[in-house]
């Protein structure tokens, strides 16, 4: 469970997030909406420790994280996948992996295994380079970069940036069946509201770094308000 | 038939030119292995070399053999590399491109007389682990000493074991990650600032190594300023490979050995340095990322 109380972030003189508190519960997706600019991007990068926050706390179960770096976070079990995937393009697939599975306990290639049997395309393509493959398998091989690892927490960063609507639908029900699987903590980021209101249990809109809505994924997806001014959900 | 052949002119200058080249290739591995990770030239990398042979050799010599003493400057060396990372170049990231430039000019004027004024600037001859007489076949020499013979296979050692070590050891894939990556690094759990420590290690180790096979050439001997022209040369490889290229540092700087080894065998001697320099200039004109780089992976 990750807990987030009255979390402001500053770049300078911009404030990004102004006291933003929600959690994001065990087991369940919480997806974080909102319009370009509302801060969604920043709350990750803030939970995961590469932007320090201004004033208020961030917990995983029940453990402070703020002031931690991020390669401490990360061991700690929360897994982030950036905006824009972070694929090691010039990696091979394996290389990526094997750099995610870096902090896993076990055997790599159990560990890979696991993987290659989840995501079977990168099995297929393991000897390639990361830049051939398409924008839905390099966000394919960026959750299995992230899963790897083992990690009780997945951050995710707008999965469905540049996917196709039929891509964006098979990523969605893998992320829905892995929290299940897997007892994840998800909190995903994403402009497109419609695909993440479908797998979410609950949902938090932002604008301009506030919370201006936290319910769960059904209300905010029902509230007419909501849907139009902040989510851009017009019939 | 065979043996006119290698003692023949031309394969006088190739072989002259390799063991020259793979002393220039492994100054320019030095450079691209710092290049690659923290995005700074390290114009002091001749000098801390130095220094490390001076440990390694002037201070110890007394007591010590050649290989013992070999290892004291290697180990030197990748001390300073990792002190220089974390006292001097660590608050030059990310600063104007002119910072880490002019600190690493004065670090290297600073060392070369800190040197002078301890080991003064008459040089010092080192033990020759193996014979400087070349080769000879039906009583002609080959262009090539067990001295010269020694140079080269160390150097291809080296080269073997960085490339091993970045290619399929976990360290090597983080190494990697955090030159490229170094953000997305940290978020799989690299710890990037030891990294960056590490690879200025590494160059420094490949530096001393340099240094030692340079000084203990019997022509060249050990003073303050023995590395200034191997740099040079070392620096100009880099420079035409693309910093960003191991193999492209390691090749241009054997082609360039030996080419300039033709110059100064057909042409004449003082021509070796403007040749080279005519050679960066129109290769920094053709391709400005350097031979070896794909340009769209430079960053700069």
């Amino acid at each position: 469970m990750i807990d987030v109380r009255e979390l402001s972030v500053a770049y300078g003189a911009v404030q990004a997030l102004r006291s933003v508190s929600f959690e994001a519960r065990t087991g369940e997706i919480t997806a974080v909406l909102g319009a370009n600019g509302a801060g969604k991007t920043t709350l990750l990068r803030t939970i995961s420790g590469l932007v320090p926050s201004q004033a208020g706390t961030v917990t995983m179960d029940g453990r402070a994280l703020g002031g931690m770096k991020p390669e401490d976070i990360v061991r700690l079990g929360v897994g982030h996948v950036p905006e824009g995937r972070g694929v090691i393009a010039e990696f091979t697939v394996e290389e990526n992996l094997r750099l995610g599975a870096m902090i896993a306990k076990g055997s790599l290639s159990d560990a890979l295994a696991e993987q290659y049997e989840r995501f079977p395309v990168l099995g297929e393509r393991r000897k390639q380079h990361a830049a051939t493959l398409s924008g839905g398998e390099r966000q394919m091989l960026a959750m299995a970069r992230a899963m790897i690892a083992a990690p009780s927490v997945l951050l995710l960063d707008e999965p469905s940036l540049g996917l196709a609507p039929m891509v964006t639908a098979q990523l969605m029900h893998v992320i829905h069946d892995l929290c299940a699987l897997k007892d994840l903590t998800v909190i995903l980021v994403e402009q497109n509201a419609k695909s993440a209101l479908r797998i979410a249990d609950r949902a938090v809109v932002l604008y301009l770094g506030t919370v201006v809505a936290n319910d769960t994924a059904a209300a905010v997806g029902a509230d007419e308000k909501l849907r139009q001014y902040y989510l851009g959900l017009v019939e | 038939m065979m043996d006119t052949f290698l003692t023949s002119r031309n394969v006088a200058d190739v072989l002259g030119g390799l063991t020259n080249g793979v002393i220039y290739s492994l100054v320019a591995l030095s450079l691209v292995l710092v290049w690659r990770s923290t995005r700074i030239l390290n114009f002091a990398q001749g000098a801390m070399a130095m220094i490390a042979t001076y440990i390694g050799f002037a201070v110890l010599a007394p007591t010590t053999n050649y290989w013992v003493s070999m290892g004291i400057a290697i180990l030197a060396g990748m001390v300073l590399g990792g002190l220089t990372e974390r006292v001097l170049v660590r608050g030059l990231y990310g600063k104007p491109e002119i910072n880490p430039i002019v600190a690493m000019v004065g670090f290297l004027l600073v060392l070369e007389s800190v040197a002078a004024a301890i080991w003064s600037t008459s040089s010092r001859g080192l033990p020759t682990p193996f014979s400087i007489v070349d080769y000879q076949l039906a009583h002609k020499p080959v262009a090539l000493s067990p001295f010269a013979l020694y140079e080269i296979v160390t150097a291809l050692v080296v080269m073997v074991f960085i490339a091993l070590l970045f290619q399929y050891t976990k360290v090597g894939l983080q190494l990697r990650a955090a030159a490229l990556a170094p953000e997305v690094s940290r978020l799989l759990g690299v710890r990037v600032g030891r990294m960056l420590t590490l690879g200025w290690i590494l160059s420094t180790a490949v530096g001393s190594i340099t240094a030692v096979l340079v000084a203990s050439n019997y022509f060249t001997g050990l003073t303050p300023t023995s590395m200034d022209g191997v740099f040079a040369f070392g620096f100009i490889a880099a420079a035409i490979g693309g910093l960003d290229s191991p193999v492209g540092a390691l090749v241009s700087g054997v082609a360039l050995g030996i080419i300039l080894q033709f110059v100064g065998d057909y042409l004449n001697s003082n021509a070796i340095i403007l040749v080279a320099l005519g050679m960066l200039v129109v290769s920094l004109m053709a391709r400005p990322n350097g031979v070896f780089t794909r340009s769209a992976q430079r960053r700069v």
